[in-house]
Protein backbone atom coordinates (compact mmCIF):
# COMPACT_ATOMS: atom_id res chain seq x y z
CA UNK A 1 0.00 0.00 0.00
CA UNK A 2 1.29 3.42 -0.89
CA UNK A 3 2.09 5.79 1.95
CA UNK A 4 0.96 9.40 1.52
CA UNK A 5 3.98 11.68 1.17
CA UNK A 6 4.81 13.42 4.42
CA UNK A 7 5.30 17.13 4.10
CA UNK A 8 7.46 18.52 6.81
CA UNK A 9 6.34 22.02 7.70
CA UNK A 10 9.17 24.54 7.60
CA UNK A 11 10.81 25.59 10.83
CA UNK A 12 11.06 29.27 11.78
CA UNK A 13 14.50 30.77 11.07
CA UNK A 14 14.32 33.23 13.96
CA UNK A 15 12.95 33.24 17.50
CA UNK A 16 10.33 35.80 16.43
CA UNK A 17 9.11 34.02 13.28
CA UNK A 18 5.78 32.22 13.74
CA UNK A 19 3.54 30.12 11.51
CA UNK A 20 -0.21 30.53 12.02
CA UNK A 21 -2.86 27.79 11.83
CA UNK A 22 -3.32 28.51 8.12
CA UNK A 23 0.35 27.82 7.58
CA UNK A 24 1.15 31.47 6.95
CA UNK A 25 4.41 32.71 8.46
CA UNK A 26 4.47 36.05 10.28
CA UNK A 27 6.72 38.02 12.61
CA UNK A 28 5.78 38.24 16.25
CA UNK A 29 6.36 41.37 18.26
CA UNK A 30 5.09 42.75 21.51
CA UNK A 31 3.64 46.11 22.41
CA UNK A 32 3.83 47.70 25.84
CA UNK A 33 0.36 48.28 27.31
CA UNK A 34 1.78 51.23 29.22
CA UNK A 35 3.90 53.25 26.74
CA UNK A 36 3.10 51.50 23.41
CA UNK A 37 6.75 50.78 22.59
CA UNK A 38 7.05 47.89 20.12
CA UNK A 39 9.66 45.15 20.44
CA UNK A 40 10.63 42.25 18.27
CA UNK A 41 9.71 38.88 19.77
CA UNK A 42 8.20 37.99 23.10
CA UNK A 43 9.19 39.73 26.31
CA UNK A 44 7.74 40.29 29.75
CA UNK A 45 8.87 43.76 30.69
CA UNK A 46 9.28 47.03 28.85
CA UNK A 47 12.81 48.24 28.14
CA UNK A 48 11.50 51.70 27.43
CA UNK A 49 9.20 52.62 30.35
CA UNK A 50 10.20 49.72 32.65
CA UNK A 51 6.58 48.58 33.11
CA UNK A 52 6.38 44.95 34.26
CA UNK A 53 4.20 42.28 32.67
CA UNK A 54 2.27 44.72 30.52
CA UNK A 55 3.46 43.35 27.16
CA UNK A 56 0.90 42.23 24.63
CA UNK A 57 1.67 40.05 21.63
CA UNK A 58 1.49 41.81 18.28
CA UNK A 59 1.47 40.36 14.77
CA UNK A 60 3.82 42.70 12.93
CA UNK A 61 2.69 44.31 9.69
CA UNK A 62 4.07 43.19 6.33
CA UNK A 63 4.19 46.64 4.82
CA UNK A 64 6.94 49.06 5.66
CA UNK A 65 9.50 51.54 4.41
CA UNK A 66 13.27 51.41 4.00
CA UNK A 67 14.84 53.39 6.83
CA UNK A 68 18.55 52.69 6.27
CA UNK A 69 20.70 49.98 4.71
CA UNK A 70 24.13 48.92 3.64
CA UNK A 71 25.33 46.83 0.75
CA UNK A 72 27.52 44.08 2.12
CA UNK A 73 30.46 43.12 -0.11
CA UNK A 74 32.49 41.28 2.48
CA UNK A 75 30.82 39.12 5.09
CA UNK A 76 31.70 36.08 7.17
CA UNK A 77 33.39 33.22 5.33
CA UNK A 78 30.98 31.34 3.06
CA UNK A 79 28.25 34.01 2.99
CA UNK A 80 27.18 34.99 -0.52
CA UNK A 81 27.78 38.66 -1.38
CA UNK A 82 26.79 41.27 -2.34
CA UNK A 83 23.50 41.60 -0.53
CA UNK A 84 21.47 44.47 0.86
CA UNK A 85 21.11 44.54 4.64
CA UNK A 86 18.04 46.70 5.23
CA UNK A 87 16.44 48.37 8.23
CA UNK A 88 12.69 48.67 7.70
CA UNK A 89 10.12 50.60 9.72
CA UNK A 90 6.86 48.65 9.69
CA UNK A 91 3.40 50.12 9.41
CA UNK A 92 1.65 49.88 12.78
CA UNK A 93 4.98 49.90 14.65
CA UNK A 94 8.23 48.05 14.96
CA UNK A 95 11.51 48.10 13.05
CA UNK A 96 13.13 44.98 11.65
CA UNK A 97 16.31 44.02 9.83
CA UNK A 98 16.59 41.68 6.88
CA UNK A 99 17.82 41.18 3.32
CA UNK A 100 16.22 43.37 0.67
CA UNK A 101 15.95 41.23 -2.48
CA UNK A 102 14.59 41.51 -6.04
CA UNK A 103 16.39 44.81 -6.53
CA UNK A 104 19.91 45.50 -7.74
CA UNK A 105 22.37 46.06 -4.84
CA UNK A 106 23.26 49.52 -6.03
CA UNK A 107 22.84 52.76 -4.02
CA UNK A 108 21.41 54.47 -7.11
CA UNK A 109 18.50 52.01 -7.18
CA UNK A 110 17.64 52.43 -3.50
CA UNK A 111 15.78 55.33 -1.94
CA UNK A 112 15.30 56.09 1.74
CA UNK A 113 11.64 55.71 2.57
CA UNK A 114 10.90 53.44 -0.40
CA UNK A 115 7.96 51.09 0.20
CA UNK A 116 8.86 47.48 0.85
CA UNK A 117 6.92 44.39 1.80
CA UNK A 118 7.86 41.48 4.06
CA UNK A 119 7.81 38.11 2.30
CA UNK A 120 8.69 34.66 3.63
CA UNK A 121 10.98 32.29 1.80
CA UNK A 122 13.17 29.32 2.45
CA UNK A 123 16.34 30.33 4.30
CA UNK A 124 18.35 28.37 1.72
CA UNK A 125 17.70 31.17 -0.77
CA UNK A 126 20.19 33.23 1.25
CA UNK A 127 22.39 30.70 3.03
CA UNK A 128 22.38 27.73 0.66
CA UNK A 129 21.29 24.13 1.14
CA UNK A 130 22.56 23.89 4.73
CA UNK A 131 19.68 26.15 5.80
CA UNK A 132 17.00 24.15 3.95
CA UNK A 133 13.84 23.50 5.94
CA UNK A 134 13.79 26.93 7.60
CA UNK A 135 11.54 29.83 6.63
CA UNK A 136 12.82 33.39 7.00
CA UNK A 137 11.62 36.92 6.26
CA UNK A 138 12.94 39.01 3.38
CA UNK A 139 11.99 42.41 1.98
CA UNK A 140 10.92 43.08 -1.60
CA UNK A 141 10.17 46.45 -3.24
CA UNK A 142 6.46 47.27 -2.99
CA UNK A 143 5.77 49.59 -5.91
CA UNK A 144 5.04 53.29 -5.68
CA UNK A 145 2.79 53.26 -2.63
CA UNK A 146 2.72 56.80 -1.29
CA UNK B 1 36.74 64.08 47.25
CA UNK B 2 40.33 64.04 46.07
CA UNK B 3 41.38 64.94 42.56
CA UNK B 4 42.80 62.02 40.59
CA UNK B 5 45.89 62.33 38.44
CA UNK B 6 47.44 60.28 35.67
CA UNK B 7 51.07 60.24 36.79
CA UNK B 8 52.43 57.50 34.54
CA UNK B 9 51.13 56.26 31.22
CA UNK B 10 52.43 54.49 28.14
CA UNK B 11 51.54 52.05 25.37
CA UNK B 12 53.41 49.61 23.20
CA UNK B 13 53.46 50.29 19.49
CA UNK B 14 50.31 48.76 18.04
CA UNK B 15 51.03 45.99 15.56
CA UNK B 16 51.19 42.24 15.21
CA UNK B 17 53.02 40.18 17.80
CA UNK B 18 52.33 36.56 16.87
CA UNK B 19 55.13 35.26 19.10
CA UNK B 20 53.96 37.06 22.24
CA UNK B 21 51.11 36.26 24.65
CA UNK B 22 48.45 38.73 25.77
CA UNK B 23 50.03 38.92 29.22
CA UNK B 24 53.46 39.62 27.71
CA UNK B 25 52.03 42.69 26.00
CA UNK B 26 50.17 43.70 29.16
CA UNK B 27 53.25 43.42 31.36
CA UNK B 28 55.37 45.43 28.93
CA UNK B 29 52.81 48.26 28.94
CA UNK B 30 52.49 48.08 32.74
CA UNK B 31 56.24 48.34 33.28
CA UNK B 32 56.46 51.23 30.79
CA UNK B 33 53.74 53.10 32.70
CA UNK B 34 55.45 52.44 36.04
CA UNK B 35 58.78 53.62 34.63
CA UNK B 36 57.10 56.72 33.20
CA UNK B 37 56.54 57.93 36.78
CA UNK B 38 59.45 56.14 38.42
CA UNK B 39 57.51 53.89 40.79
CA UNK B 40 57.47 50.10 41.15
CA UNK B 41 54.80 47.41 41.15
CA UNK B 42 55.16 47.24 44.97
CA UNK B 43 53.75 50.77 45.15
CA UNK B 44 50.53 49.72 43.39
CA UNK B 45 47.54 49.07 45.67
CA UNK B 46 45.09 47.68 43.11
CA UNK B 47 45.01 46.63 39.47
CA UNK B 48 42.13 47.17 37.04
CA UNK B 49 42.70 45.05 33.96
CA UNK B 50 40.74 45.46 30.73
CA UNK B 51 40.77 42.58 28.22
CA UNK B 52 38.06 40.89 26.19
CA UNK B 53 39.64 37.78 24.71
CA UNK B 54 40.95 36.00 27.80
CA UNK B 55 40.11 35.56 31.47
CA UNK B 56 41.95 36.53 34.67
CA UNK B 57 44.33 38.57 32.54
CA UNK B 58 45.12 40.94 35.41
CA UNK B 59 46.29 38.21 37.77
CA UNK B 60 48.28 36.50 35.03
CA UNK B 61 49.96 39.81 34.22
CA UNK B 62 51.00 40.25 37.85
CA UNK B 63 52.46 36.73 37.78
CA UNK B 64 54.96 38.14 35.26
CA UNK B 65 55.80 41.42 36.98
CA UNK B 66 55.18 40.93 40.71
CA UNK B 67 52.63 38.92 42.67
CA UNK B 68 52.02 41.34 45.51
CA UNK B 69 48.59 40.02 46.42
CA UNK B 70 46.77 43.27 45.69
CA UNK B 71 43.10 43.31 44.64
CA UNK B 72 42.65 42.73 40.92
CA UNK B 73 39.49 43.49 38.97
CA UNK B 74 39.12 42.13 35.43
CA UNK B 75 36.86 44.27 33.26
CA UNK B 76 35.14 43.58 29.98
CA UNK B 77 32.86 46.13 28.30
CA UNK B 78 33.31 45.61 24.53
CA UNK B 79 35.34 48.42 22.94
CA UNK B 80 34.92 50.51 26.10
CA UNK B 81 36.82 47.86 28.11
CA UNK B 82 40.08 49.78 28.64
CA UNK B 83 38.28 52.99 29.52
CA UNK B 84 36.07 51.08 31.95
CA UNK B 85 39.15 49.65 33.71
CA UNK B 86 40.59 53.18 33.87
CA UNK B 87 37.34 54.49 35.32
CA UNK B 88 37.26 51.74 37.97
CA UNK B 89 40.72 52.84 39.10
CA UNK B 90 39.65 56.47 39.10
CA UNK B 91 36.60 55.62 41.24
CA UNK B 92 38.67 53.70 43.80
CA UNK B 93 40.87 56.75 44.34
CA UNK B 94 37.90 59.13 44.33
CA UNK B 95 36.28 56.97 46.99
CA UNK B 96 39.41 57.16 49.12
CA UNK B 97 39.93 53.38 49.07
CA UNK B 98 43.35 53.55 47.39
CA UNK B 99 45.81 56.30 46.48
CA UNK B 100 47.90 54.53 43.81
CA UNK B 101 46.44 52.15 41.24
CA UNK B 102 47.38 50.63 37.90
CA UNK B 103 44.99 50.30 34.96
CA UNK B 104 45.84 48.12 31.94
CA UNK B 105 44.11 47.57 28.62
CA UNK B 106 45.32 44.77 26.36
CA UNK B 107 44.17 42.72 23.37
CA UNK B 108 45.43 40.34 20.73
CA UNK B 109 43.31 40.29 17.59
CA UNK B 110 43.03 38.02 14.59
CA UNK B 111 43.58 40.03 11.41
CA UNK B 112 40.52 40.65 9.24
CA UNK B 113 36.81 40.61 9.99
CA UNK B 114 35.62 40.09 13.55
CA UNK B 115 33.22 37.14 13.56
CA UNK B 116 30.63 37.73 16.26
CA UNK B 117 30.02 34.98 18.78
CA UNK B 118 26.53 33.50 18.57
CA UNK B 119 24.42 34.73 21.49
CA UNK B 120 20.88 33.84 22.53
CA UNK B 121 18.75 31.04 21.18
CA UNK B 122 18.31 31.88 17.51
CA UNK B 123 17.82 28.74 15.41
CA UNK B 124 20.13 29.85 12.59
CA UNK B 125 23.14 32.16 12.37
CA UNK B 126 21.80 35.57 11.33
CA UNK B 127 24.61 36.80 9.09
CA UNK B 128 23.59 36.95 5.44
CA UNK B 129 20.06 35.82 6.27
CA UNK B 130 18.69 38.54 8.53
CA UNK B 131 20.76 41.29 6.94
CA UNK B 132 24.27 41.73 8.27
CA UNK B 133 25.77 41.99 11.73
CA UNK B 134 29.39 42.56 10.70
CA UNK B 135 30.99 45.61 12.25
CA UNK B 136 31.58 47.33 8.88
CA UNK B 137 27.89 46.78 8.03
CA UNK B 138 26.66 48.05 11.38
CA UNK B 139 28.62 51.27 11.01
CA UNK B 140 27.76 51.61 7.35
CA UNK B 141 24.06 51.46 8.23
CA UNK B 142 24.33 54.19 10.87
CA UNK B 143 26.44 56.24 8.45
CA UNK B 144 23.73 56.05 5.80
CA UNK B 145 21.17 57.05 8.44
CA UNK B 146 23.22 60.24 8.78
CA UNK B 147 23.27 60.64 4.98
CA UNK B 148 19.53 60.20 4.91
CA UNK B 149 18.99 62.91 7.52
CA UNK B 150 21.65 65.41 6.52
CA UNK B 151 22.88 64.55 3.02
CA UNK B 152 26.33 63.45 4.18
CA UNK B 153 28.33 62.18 1.20
CA UNK B 154 30.61 59.22 0.60
CA UNK B 155 33.47 61.70 0.05
CA UNK B 156 32.89 63.33 3.44
CA UNK B 157 33.03 59.96 5.18
CA UNK B 158 36.16 59.06 3.20
CA UNK B 159 37.91 62.31 4.18
CA UNK B 160 37.93 61.11 7.80
CA UNK B 161 40.15 58.27 6.70
CA UNK B 162 42.43 60.57 4.70
CA UNK B 163 42.85 62.82 7.75
CA UNK B 164 43.50 60.09 10.32
CA UNK B 165 45.94 58.22 8.11
CA UNK B 166 47.74 61.52 7.54
CA UNK B 167 47.97 62.14 11.29
CA UNK B 168 49.46 58.71 11.92
CA UNK B 169 52.57 59.59 9.91
CA UNK B 170 53.69 61.59 12.93
CA UNK B 171 52.93 58.87 15.49
CA UNK B 172 55.73 56.31 16.01
CA UNK B 173 53.30 54.07 17.97
CA UNK B 174 50.81 53.74 15.12
CA UNK B 175 50.39 50.43 13.27
CA UNK B 176 50.28 52.16 9.88
CA UNK B 177 52.08 55.40 9.01
CA UNK B 178 51.10 55.96 5.42
CA UNK B 179 49.21 58.68 3.54
CA UNK B 180 46.00 57.54 1.89
CA UNK B 181 44.78 60.17 -0.60
CA UNK B 182 41.02 60.52 -1.15
CA UNK B 183 41.10 58.70 -4.50
CA UNK B 184 42.84 55.74 -2.86
CA UNK B 185 40.35 55.59 0.01
CA UNK B 186 37.40 55.73 -2.37
CA UNK B 187 38.78 53.13 -4.76
CA UNK B 188 39.79 50.64 -2.06
CA UNK B 189 37.79 47.41 -1.83
CA UNK B 190 34.20 48.13 -0.82
CA UNK B 191 33.47 46.22 2.43
CA UNK B 192 30.01 47.55 3.34
CA UNK B 193 28.78 50.57 1.43
CA UNK B 194 29.86 53.32 2.10
CA UNK B 195 32.81 51.93 4.11
CA UNK B 196 35.74 50.83 1.96
CA UNK B 197 38.60 48.81 3.39
CA UNK B 198 40.57 51.98 4.17
CA UNK B 199 37.57 53.31 6.11
CA UNK B 200 37.64 50.34 8.51
CA UNK B 201 39.84 50.29 11.62
CA UNK B 202 42.72 47.86 11.77
CA UNK B 203 42.52 44.82 14.05
CA UNK B 204 45.91 44.70 15.73
CA UNK B 205 47.61 43.61 18.95
CA UNK B 206 48.30 46.22 21.59
CA UNK B 207 48.52 47.21 25.21
CA UNK B 208 48.44 50.44 27.19
CA UNK B 209 48.64 51.16 30.90
CA UNK B 210 48.19 54.08 33.28
CA UNK B 211 49.19 54.77 36.88
CA UNK B 212 46.66 56.90 38.77
CA UNK B 213 47.30 58.71 42.05
CA UNK B 214 45.40 60.84 44.49
CA UNK B 215 46.26 64.53 44.69
CA UNK B 216 48.04 64.07 48.02
CA UNK B 217 50.05 61.04 46.95
CA UNK B 218 51.22 62.70 43.73
CA UNK B 219 52.46 65.72 45.68
CA UNK B 220 54.06 63.53 48.33
CA UNK B 221 56.01 61.65 45.65
CA UNK B 222 56.96 64.79 43.74
CA UNK B 223 55.10 63.68 40.61
CA UNK B 224 52.99 66.76 39.94
CA UNK B 225 55.10 68.25 37.14
CA UNK B 226 53.98 65.80 34.44
CA UNK B 227 50.73 64.82 36.15
CA UNK B 228 47.49 65.27 34.26
CA UNK B 229 44.22 65.70 36.13
CA UNK B 230 41.22 63.49 35.34
CA UNK B 231 38.67 66.23 35.25
CA UNK B 232 35.71 63.99 34.44
CA UNK B 233 34.69 60.41 33.75
CA UNK B 234 31.35 59.58 32.14
CA UNK B 235 30.09 56.06 31.48
CA UNK B 236 26.72 55.21 29.94
CA UNK B 237 24.85 52.17 28.70
CA UNK B 238 22.33 52.11 25.89
CA UNK B 239 19.18 53.88 26.92
CA UNK B 240 16.12 52.70 24.96
CA UNK B 241 15.85 54.19 21.52
CA UNK B 242 13.44 53.55 18.72
CA UNK B 243 15.39 51.21 16.40
CA UNK B 244 18.08 50.04 18.81
CA UNK B 245 16.88 46.43 18.81
CA UNK B 246 17.89 45.89 15.18
CA UNK B 247 20.14 48.87 14.46
CA UNK B 248 22.95 49.67 16.88
CA UNK B 249 22.56 53.18 18.22
CA UNK B 250 25.98 54.66 19.04
CA UNK B 251 24.54 58.17 19.23
CA UNK B 252 22.25 58.07 22.27
CA UNK B 253 24.83 56.31 24.45
CA UNK B 254 27.62 58.68 23.36
CA UNK B 255 25.51 61.75 24.04
CA UNK B 256 24.64 60.52 27.48
CA UNK B 257 28.26 59.78 28.47
CA UNK B 258 29.40 63.11 27.00
CA UNK B 259 26.71 65.01 28.89
CA UNK B 260 27.78 63.36 32.16
CA UNK B 261 31.43 64.18 31.52
CA UNK B 262 30.86 67.79 30.48
CA UNK B 263 28.68 68.38 33.55
CA UNK B 264 31.26 66.84 35.86
CA UNK B 265 34.06 68.86 34.27
CA UNK B 266 32.06 72.07 34.33
CA UNK B 267 33.32 72.54 30.77
CA UNK B 268 31.91 72.24 27.30
CA UNK B 269 33.11 71.21 23.86
CA UNK B 270 34.19 74.80 23.14
CA UNK B 271 36.80 74.49 25.91
CA UNK B 272 38.55 71.46 24.38
CA UNK B 273 41.91 71.63 22.61
CA UNK B 274 41.87 68.11 21.16
CA UNK B 275 39.76 64.96 21.02
CA UNK B 276 40.45 61.25 20.54
CA UNK B 277 37.14 59.70 19.55
CA UNK B 278 36.02 56.23 18.49
CA UNK B 279 36.67 56.16 14.74
CA UNK B 280 36.22 52.39 14.43
CA UNK B 281 34.87 53.19 10.95
CA UNK B 282 35.13 56.44 9.03
CA UNK B 283 31.35 56.87 9.15
CA UNK B 284 31.43 56.82 12.97
CA UNK B 285 33.72 59.83 13.32
CA UNK B 286 31.23 62.12 11.55
CA UNK B 287 28.44 60.98 13.91
CA UNK B 288 30.59 61.50 16.98
CA UNK B 289 31.48 65.09 16.01
CA UNK B 290 27.83 65.81 16.70
CA UNK B 291 27.46 63.40 19.61
CA UNK B 292 30.32 65.14 21.44
CA UNK B 293 29.06 68.61 20.54
CA UNK B 294 32.09 69.53 18.40
CA UNK B 295 29.61 70.93 15.86
CA UNK B 296 25.87 71.42 15.61
CA UNK B 297 23.44 68.61 14.71
CA UNK B 298 23.78 67.72 11.03
CA UNK B 299 27.02 69.68 10.57
CA UNK B 300 29.40 66.71 10.84
CA UNK B 301 29.99 66.48 7.09
CA UNK B 302 30.75 70.16 6.86
CA UNK B 303 33.11 69.93 9.85
CA UNK B 304 35.35 67.40 8.10
CA UNK B 305 35.21 69.52 4.89
CA UNK B 306 36.34 72.58 6.86
CA UNK B 307 39.60 70.98 7.97
CA UNK B 308 38.96 72.13 11.53
CA UNK B 309 39.45 68.60 12.90
CA UNK B 310 42.89 68.22 11.29
CA UNK B 311 46.14 68.82 13.15
CA UNK B 312 46.54 72.62 13.19
CA UNK B 313 42.76 73.14 12.97
CA UNK B 314 40.32 74.52 15.52
CA UNK B 315 39.69 71.19 17.26
CA UNK B 316 42.05 68.43 16.08
CA UNK B 317 40.45 64.97 16.25
CA UNK B 318 42.40 61.71 16.35
CA UNK B 319 45.87 63.16 15.89
CA UNK B 320 47.20 59.76 16.97
CA UNK B 321 45.96 58.34 13.66
CA UNK B 322 42.87 57.00 15.37
CA UNK B 323 41.59 53.47 15.26
CA UNK B 324 41.63 53.73 11.47
CA UNK B 325 45.43 53.90 11.23
CA UNK B 326 46.97 53.51 14.69
CA UNK B 327 44.88 50.35 15.08
CA UNK B 328 42.13 49.04 17.33
CA UNK B 329 43.12 46.33 19.83
CA UNK B 330 39.70 46.35 21.53
CA UNK B 331 40.60 46.23 25.22
CA UNK B 332 43.65 48.49 24.84
CA UNK B 333 41.99 51.27 22.85
CA UNK B 334 40.34 52.98 25.82
CA UNK B 335 43.66 53.54 27.60
CA UNK B 336 45.71 54.19 24.46
CA UNK B 337 43.52 57.19 23.62
CA UNK B 338 44.08 58.54 27.14
CA UNK B 339 47.82 58.10 26.55
CA UNK B 340 47.51 60.24 23.42
CA UNK B 341 45.70 63.07 25.19
CA UNK B 342 48.05 62.99 28.21
CA UNK B 343 51.07 63.13 25.89
CA UNK B 344 49.74 66.33 24.29
CA UNK B 345 48.79 67.89 27.62
CA UNK B 346 52.35 67.23 28.79
CA UNK B 347 53.70 68.87 25.64
CA UNK B 348 55.55 65.67 24.72
CA UNK B 349 53.83 64.71 21.44
CA UNK B 350 56.70 65.77 19.18
CA UNK B 351 55.82 66.41 15.56
CA UNK B 352 52.09 65.92 16.12
CA UNK B 353 51.90 68.14 19.21
CA UNK B 354 48.73 70.21 19.48
CA UNK B 355 50.26 73.49 20.56
CA UNK B 356 49.26 74.80 23.97
CA UNK B 357 46.87 71.94 24.68
CA UNK B 358 45.27 72.27 28.13
CA UNK B 359 42.05 70.26 27.95
CA UNK B 360 41.40 67.07 25.99
CA UNK B 361 38.64 64.48 25.67
CA UNK B 362 38.64 60.76 25.00
CA UNK B 363 35.63 58.76 23.79
CA UNK B 364 35.11 55.05 23.18
CA UNK B 365 31.97 53.11 22.33
CA UNK B 366 31.47 49.39 22.75
CA UNK B 367 28.53 47.83 20.97
CA UNK B 368 25.89 46.37 23.12
CA UNK B 369 26.35 49.20 24.30
CA UNK B 370 28.82 51.06 26.51
CA UNK B 371 30.32 54.50 26.08
CA UNK B 372 33.06 56.06 28.18
CA UNK B 373 34.15 59.69 27.96
CA UNK B 374 37.06 61.14 29.92
CA UNK B 375 38.13 64.76 30.12
CA UNK B 376 41.75 65.39 31.02
CA UNK B 377 43.43 68.61 32.03
CA UNK B 378 46.97 69.94 32.22
CA UNK B 379 47.63 71.51 35.63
Amino acid sequence: MQQPPTIESPRPATSYTRIDEMGTPYLLGSRCGECAAVFLGVRENCGRCCARRRMQPLRLAVRGRLYSYTIVYRSYPGIRVPFISAIVDLEEGGTIKGNLVEIEPNPDKLAYGMPVRVVFRGAESALGEEAAGYVAHFFVPDGDRS
Amino acid sequence: MTDVYVVGIDMIRFGRYPERAVVDLASEAALLALDDCGIGIKDIQALYSGNIGETMTGQRTLQLIGQTGIPVVNCTNACATGATAFREGWMAIKAGIHDTVLCIGVEKMAPGMIVKKKVGNEPLPAEGLIGSETMPAVFATVGLEHSRKFGTTLEQFAKVSVKNHHHSIFNPKSMYRKETPLAEVLSAEMIAYPNTKLMCSVNVDGAAAAVLMSDRKARERGLTRRAVRVRASGLASDAWSERNQVMQDVNTVSRQAARTAYEMAGAGPEDLDLVELHDCFATAEILHYENLGLCAEGEGGRLIDSGETSLGGRIPVNVSGGLLSKGHPLGATGIANIYEIVTHLRGEAGERQVQGARLGLTHVVGLGSACAVHILERV
